[in-house]
C-alpha cells in the first residue's frame, strides 16, 4: 500500500481520510498495478469473491426460516420449498452455489499449479488459500447435513466416524463431536451454529489472502516478476473489474443454467428421504466435490491408514511451495511438468469417478493405483523434476512475448511450436 | 550469560504467565465440556425389550441410544457354524461363547466398526451380515471376516430380566 501517496481532491474527503484512511485503501485497490498479459485462468477469484458473498447473503435468509431440530429440520426445508415466498428460488441458489463455489474454487487451485502461483514468494498466499479450502469442506460438508435427510444423517455419522480412528482417545472425540452416542439433535444444532459461523471465518480469510495477494502482487502466464509499476502493468480498474466482470457474466450462466434447469442433477435423491437412523442407504456417496478424496479414504484396506492417507491427501498442498524444487513457475516454460500437470488433472477426475462407483472389483484397483500416483506426484516426481528438468528460457519481460523481434524471439517462437 | 541467575522479575513473568494459564484453561473447559452427551441423554441409557415374539432365525432391531441394536435367535445349525470358525481365521479373534450370554440370542450394536452404517441383515460373505457403505462382511456371530472394518461388532452391556425380556444398557 506504499506504491503512491494518495491525497483526497475534497476538503471532507481529506479530513475523513487523515483519520480513518478508507479513501487510500480505495485507491489502492483500484489503482493495483496489475500483469497485463493475465487470461480468463485469473478471474476465478473475483467469481470466488461472487460465491462467497451470495451464499451468505442466501444462507442469512435461509436461515429466517429454517429450523435447527430433528424432529423439524427436515419439515422446515419442505416448507422452505413450498410456501416460502421465493424459498425454492433461495434454497436452489444455496445448495447449487455450493457446487458452483467448489467448481470455481478448483479451476482457481488448478491455475494455481499450472502457472506457478504457489512459490516464493506467494506461500503464505497459498496456505492462506489451503486453509479457505478446509474450511469450504467443512462448512459444505455441516451444510448438508441440515436439511436432514438420509444422505445428511448418514453423510454425518460416516464423515465423524472418521475420528474414531484415532488411537485411544477417537470414541471419546466422536462422542464430543456429537453430543451423545449417535448424530442425534444436538449434533444437528450444533453443525447449524458452525455452518454458520465459518463463511464469516472465511470472509477474514479472504481479506488475508488478498492482503497477502496485493504485497509482491499477481503472478501471470509467464511466471517471471513485473516492474510495477511499468508497461508491465494496467491499473486493476478498469482493466481487470472489466475482465473479471465479463467471466462472472459467463459464470453465472452455467449457475443459473444449474439452478433453473437442473437444481437437483447434483444431489441425491435420497436426501429427499427424512433421517432414519434405523436404515443405511444401499450406497452412500458424498457430494461431488468431495469424491476424489473419498475414492482415497476407500482404497486403503485399513481403518486409520484410510483416514491418514485422506487427510494427508490435503494437507500434502500446503507442502507444495517446497516439493515443488523448481524456480520457474509457469508451466509454459517446463515442458515435462506441463505433461505431469495434466496427468495430475486426470488423476484427480479419476479418483473422483471410482469414488462415485462402488468400492470393489475393478474400481479399487483403479483407485489404488490413481491414489498411489496421487503421492507419486506430489512427493517424487516434483521434487526430482526440479532438478533433472531443462526449461525452456524466460523471456526477460512479460511484454516481448506479445510485441516479439526482441532478444529473445527464438525461444518465444520455440515455446509456441511446442504448444 | 548463561550462569544468569534467574531474577525477581522473570520469576514473576513465570508465575503470572502459569497462574493467567490456569485461569484460560478454566475458562475454556465448560465452553469444552457442553459439547459432550448431556445429562438428559446419558439418562436414556436403557432400554427393556420384549423378544418373545421373535421366531428361530429372525433378527429384530431395536433403538438404543440413538443405535441400531439387533437381537438375533439363532438356530441350532447358525450356532454350530459360529462356533465351528477357527480363531486364526478372525481378523479380531474371539469365540462366539464370549459374544453371547444364551447361545441362542446374539445381542449386538448394528454399527460397522468401520465408519458406523448400519450392516444389512443375512447379507455378504459370510451368511451374516454386509455393510453397504464400504463392504464390510461380518459371520453369524458378527464377527468382521473381509473389509475395511477393524473389529467386531460390540456387543453391548445387557441382561435377561426374564426368559422373554432383555435390558439393554
Amino acid at each position: 500500500m506504499s506504491d503512491h501517496e494518495y491525497v483526497p481532491s475534497s476538503k471532507f474527503g481529506k479530513w475523513f481520510n487523515d483519520r480513518l484512511p478508507l479513501l487510500s485503501l480505495a485507491s489502492h485497490l483500484t489503482d493495483y498495478p496489475t500483469p497485463k498479459n493475465l487470461n480468463y485462468w485469473w478471474t476465478f477469484g473475483g467469481i470466488l469473491t461472487f460465491c462467497l458473498i451470495t451464499q451468505i447473503v442466501t444462507g442469512l435468509t435461509l436461515a429466517m426460516h429454517y429450523i435447527a431440530h430433528a424432529d423439524m429440520a427436515f419439515e422446515s426445508v419442505e416448507h422452505i420449498m413450498r410456501d416460502v415466498n421465493y424459498g425454492w428460488l433461495i434454497r436452489y441458489i444455496h445448495a447449487n452455489g455450493a457446487s458452483m463455489f467448489f467448481l470455481a474454487v478448483y479451476i482457481h487451485i488448478f491455475r494455481s499449479l499450472f502457472y506457478g502461483s504457489y512459490k516464493s514468494p506467494r506461500e503464505i498466499i497459498w496456505i492462506i488459500g489451503i486453509i479457505i479450502y478446509l474450511l469450504m469442506m467443512a462448512a459444505a460438508f455441516m451444510g448438508y447435513v441440515l436439511p436432514w435427510g438420509q444422505m445428511s444423517f448418514w453423510g454425518a455419522t460416516v464423515i465423524t466416524n472418521l475420528f474414531s480412528a484415532i488411537p485411544l482417545v477417537g470414541e471419546g472425540i466422536v462422542n464430543w463431536l456429537w453430543g451423545g452416542y449417535s448424530v442425534d439433535n444436538p449434533t444437528l444444532t450444533r453443525f447449524f451454529t458452525l455452518h454458520y459461523l465459518i463463511p464469516f471465518l472465511i470472509l477474514g480469510l479472504v481479506v488475508l489472502h488478498i492482503w497477502a495477494l496485493h504485497v509482491p502482487g499477481n503472478n501471470n502466464p509467464v511466471g517471471i516478476d513485473v516492474k510495477k509499476p511499468s508497461k508491465d502493468t494496467v491499473p486493476f480498474h478498469p482493466y481487470i473489474v472489466i475482465k473479471d466482470g465479463f467471466a462472472l457474466l459467463m459464470f453465472m450462466i452455467v449457475f443459473a443454467f444449474f439452478v433453473f434447469y437442473s437444481p437437483n442433477i447434483l444431489g441425491h435423491a435420497d436426501n429427499y428421504i427424512e433421517a432414519n437412523p434405523m436404515v443405511t442407504p444401499a450406497h452412500i456417496v458424498p457430494e461431488w466435490y468431495l469424491l476424489p478424496f473419498y475414492a482415497i479414504l476407500r482404497s486403503v484396506p485399513d481403518k486409520l491408514m484410510g483416514v491418514v492417507a485422506m487427510l494427508s491427501a490435503i494437507l500434502i498442498l500446503a507442502a507444495l511451495p517446497w516439493l515443488d524444487t523448481s524456480k520457474i513457475r509457469s508451466a509454459v516454460f517446463r515442458p515435462l511438468y506441463k505433461q505431469f500437470y495434466w496427468i495430475l488433472l486426470v488423476d484427480v477426475l479419476i479418483l473422483g469417478y471410482v469414488g462415485a462407483m462402488p468400492a470393489e472389483g475393478l474400481y479399487l484397483l483403479i483407485a489404488r493405483v490413481a491414489t498411489a500416483y496421487y503421492f507419486i506426484h506430489f512427493l517424487i516426481i516434483l521434487p526430482v523434476l526440479g532438478f533433472k528438468e531443462k526449461t525452456i528460457p524466460l523471456p526477460l519481460s512479460i511484454t516481448e512475448p506479445v510485441l516479439g523481434g526482441m532478444p529473445m524471439a527464438s525461444a518465444v517462437k520455440k515455446k509456441e511450436s511446442l504448444n | 550469560m548463561s550462569e544468569k541467575k534467574p531474577e525477581r522479575r522473570e520469576f514473576l513473568f513465570t508465575a503470572s504467565y502459569a497462574v493467567g494459564a490456569v485461569g484460560v484453561g478454566a475458562v475454556v473447559w465448560p465452553l469444552v465440556d457442553q459439547m459432550n452427551p448431556d445429562a438428559s441423554v446419558k439418562a436414556l441409557a436403557s432400554t427393556e425389550v420384549d423378544i418373545s415374539s421373535v421366531q428361530s432365525g429372525k433378527t429384530i432391531t431395536v433403538l438404543w441410544r440413538g443405535k441400531p441394536v439387533f437381537i438375533k435367535r439363532r438356530t441350532p445349525e447358525e450356532i454350530a457354524e459360529a462356533r465351528a470358525v477357527k480363531l486364526e481365521d478372525l481378523k479380531d479373534p474371539q469365540k462366539d461363547e464370549d459374544r453371547v450370554k444364551d447361545p441362542e440370542w446374539l445381542v449386538m450394536v448394528g454399527v460397522c466398526t468401520h465408519l458406523g452404517c448400519v450392516p444389512l441383515n443375512d447379507k455378504g460373505d459370510y451368511n451374516g451380515w454386509f455393510c453397504p457403505c464400504h463392504g464390510s462382511h461380518y459371520d453369524i456371530s458378527g464377527r468382521i471376516r473381509k473389509g475395511p472394518a477393524p473389529t467386531n461388532m460390540e456387543v453391548p452391556k445387557y441382561e435377561f430380566v426374564n426368559s422373554n425380556t432383555i435390558k439393554i444398557g
